[in-house]
């Protein structure tokens, strides 16, 4: 996994609230046995004018220009400031390839579904969460002045605006120590595999029935 | 000691260990793999050069792509077949307890498949890389979706690294009204909480109205309670939960089935155990709903009317009901009664089990599909369903009143496979997401019970199903 460390990245601001998996990532990308190249299709529907497949150029599709990932001024934008419950829906992991695979790498908002932000830390991504007036507040700045940026340290568990404005925000010691070194999750917990084999002996002797010969 | 939820138990009993931050290693008893999440997660396996902790834990179909007509031509889109033909090729280098591959007689939508084959059982700690495995939950089993990587994670190490969620209690007081369903008791609790209402927690559902319902209505039920931001949803055992994983394939028996119950009837909340938060519903308030937005929240009953935006005072609200009606086509304060269907579609992991088919059935018996309907889909959730309704002959009155009887799957749930509405085509449909495009891109989509979507088919829109 791709470590995190400090950010400084161009903002861009997505004004919509339940934002779900199947908009992140359309279901027809889902057939692909890949786990790159999501990027040109986040948000498909909303970021092309006609219907995307699996499969196009999409470098020649007709882009929506009133989509704001189309908006030149947030062309390169590492942080994805969203409304709440952003990433609701299915359990796809498609939805933070996809995200990554375009370049975000923090998502900031009031509030994530379960199982997205869940997934994000698996990849690399960082979701923040912050109240809602907070939000509000990074939304103007952010519409008002063209290539604001916010500074994402993950250290100090904190953001910065330019006028340099900081907000702390939560993350628990494990997903902060995995992120940070961008450590392989099944290799750390393989190193408690005599645990996991303890408990599953004495599984096996209370409750039988759950186990069979294959 | 001191009194637990029926989520505390289950968690409790599955902890391998604890760190000090509360990350757990939670242990994982059954993992059901489709062919959409895995691939991934195989390949990542391969990549380290791992194998699977447990071969036994794991229960595979394939659902997702697999087409519901002309089985005999196999699956045309060569994107869909590559994928089904890779989960083939992982099962068979990885192994499995049981696999049900496409055209198997066990093959079908994974949340079917699993209760019906036993490989579901009350106290079990049931994963599965499509966030719809809360259904599971039905059984007093601890049943959450999970990502492609928690996929490579369980395979490899039997464990999920989890942290404990809060403790919800939804209750259902009184008995359900003649002509209630499970659906409408998912879309009145989701109206009532809101899609984010449940993020954070694990709902148990309780009460008079829940304990009445059959297990394929507390499947429909826990199935939603994602849809309502919950991984995880669940219900006590009781009777109905033991009598219907009896002799299941993958049930125990003899002695150890005499042990699995009387653990098993522990399995239910004490007296005086704590929640964090109470939710209740008089099941006397409930009728039959329909959703009229885009979100599973957007939803009202079949007496309301398409609320009116300019009614709205929050500003974010204002916009996603402005939105949602743009896109679904209607207009403010049209009464639900009032709109026309153009397809209907019963099936999908909520409501493609034998009894919504018997519902769906007895609506349209003697019936005959509206002419202004363009196609009714029924689409049993696997083959062993489709075997017992043809036993039954529910594909004869369904094929009779003009409905297509079609072979498991998930089809138009997802559209995934080649059952899709058309831009601005306007569904009746028993599946569990009205988000926009899910059934195709551009198709309106219309959360219903089974009998509701049946009774759609016959009249050509939304009809109070009690007065029918
Ligand atoms: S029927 Fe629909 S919701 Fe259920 S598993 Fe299939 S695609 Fe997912």
């Amino acid at each position: 996994m791709k470590a995190f460390n400090k950010l400084d990245g161009l903002v861009c601001p997505l004004d919509r609230a339940n934002v779900d998996t199947d908009a992140i990532i359309p279901k027809q990308f889902l057939k692909s046995i890949k786990r790159s190249g999501f990027g040109p299709n986040l948000f498909d529907e909303w970021r092309y004018l006609d219907h995307g497949e699996p499969g196009m150029d999409n470098s020649v599709r007709p882009l929506n220009p009133d989509f704001v990932l189309n908006f030149p001024r947030y062309a390169g934008a590492q942080v994805l400031l969203a409304r709440e419950n952003f990433g609701c829906g299915s359990s796809r992991e498609h939805a933070p390839w996809a995200l990554d695979d375009q370049g975000f790498r923090v998502v900031i908002a009031p509030s994530f579904a379960d199982i997205f932000f869940n997934n994000c830390y698996k990849n690399g991504l960082l979701p923040i969460v912050q109240p809602a007036e907070v939000v509000d507040q990074l939304f103007r700045e952010c519409e008002a002045s063209e290539g604001y940026r916010l500074t994402v340290d993950l250290q100090a568990q904190t953001i910065t605006t330019p006028s340099g404005q900081s907000f702390a925000f939560d993350i628990t010691e494990h997903r902060k120590h995995c992120l940070l070194g961008g450590l392989d999750e099944i290799g750390l917990t393989l190193q408690h595999a005599e645990e996991i084999k303890s408990y599953e002996a004495a599984r096996r002797q209370s409750q039988p029935w759950l186990f069979h010969q294959v | 000691m001191t009194a637990q939820t029926l989520y505390d138990k289950l968690w409790s009993s599955h902890v391998v260990r604890e760190e000090a931050d509360g990350t757990v290693l939670l242990y994982i008893d059954r993992h059901l793999v489709h062919e959409v999440t895995s691939p991934q997660a195989f390949e990542g396996l391969k990549l380290a050069g791992r194998g699977l902790w447990r071969v036994d834990s794991v229960v595979s179909t394939a659902d997702h792509n697999t087409p519901t007509d002309h089985w005999d031509e196999g699956i045309k889109d060569p994107i869909s077949r590559q994928q089904v033909e890779t989960l083939d090729a992982n099962i068979k280098s990885f192994g499995a307890l049981a696999y049900f591959p496409f055209k198997d007689k066990g093959q079908g939508i994974v949340h079917v498949m699993g209760p019906e084959q036993g490989a579901t059982l009350p106290g079990m700690t049931v994963v599965c890389g499509d966030s719809h495995t809360s259904t599971h939950g039905a059984f007093g089993a601890l049943a959450h979706g999970i990502g492609t990587s928690e996929v490579e994670h369980v395979m490899a190490t039997q464990c999920l690294v989890a942290k404990k969620s809060k403790n919800m209690l939804v209750k259902v007081n009184g008995p359900l009204p003649a002509g209630i369903t499970g659906k409408d008791v998912a879309l009145a609790i989701i109206g009532k909480i809101g899609t984010a209402g449940g993020t954070g927690y694990a709902i148990e559902f309780g009460g008079e109205a829940i304990r009445s319902l059959s297990m394929e209505g507390r499947m429909t039920l826990c199935n939603m309670a994602i849809e309502a931001g919950a991984r995880s949803g669940m219900v006590a055992v009781d009777e109905k939960t033991i009598d219907y994983v009896k002799g299941r394939p993958f049930a125990p028996t003899g002695a150890q089935w005499d042990a699995a119950v009387a653990y098993w009837n522990t399995l239910h909340s004490d007296e005086g155990a704590h929640f964090d938060a109470v939710v209740e519903l008089d099941a006397s308030d409930i009728k039959p709903q329909v959703t009229w937005g885009t979100s599973p929240e957007m939803v009202t009953d079949i007496d309301g009317i398409v609320p009116d935006p300019a009614a709205e005072a929050d500003p974010v609200k204002k916009g996603s009901i402005e939105r949602a009606l743009a896109y679904m086509g209607l207009t403010a304060n049209t009464p639900v009664k009032d709109i026309p269907v153009d397809i209907v579609f019963i099936g999908s992991c909520t409501n493609s089990r034998i009894e919504d088919l018997r519902e769906a059935a007895a609506v349209a018996r003697g019936r005959k599909k509206a002419a202004s309907v363009k196609q009714v889909l029924v689409v049993p959730g696997s083959g062993l369903v489709k075997a017992q309704a043809e036993a039954e002959g529910l594909d004869k009155i369904f094929i009779e009143a003009g409905f297509e009887w079609r072979e498991p799957g998930c089809s138009m749930c997802l559209a995934m496979n080649a059952d899709r509405l058309q831009p601005g085509e306007r569904c009746a449909s028993t599946s569990n997401r009205n988000f926009e495009g899910r059934q195709g891109q551009g198709g309106r989509t219309h959360l219903v019970s089974p009998a509701m979507a049946a009774a759609a088919g016959v009249t050509g829109h939304f009809v109070d199903i009690r007065q029918l």
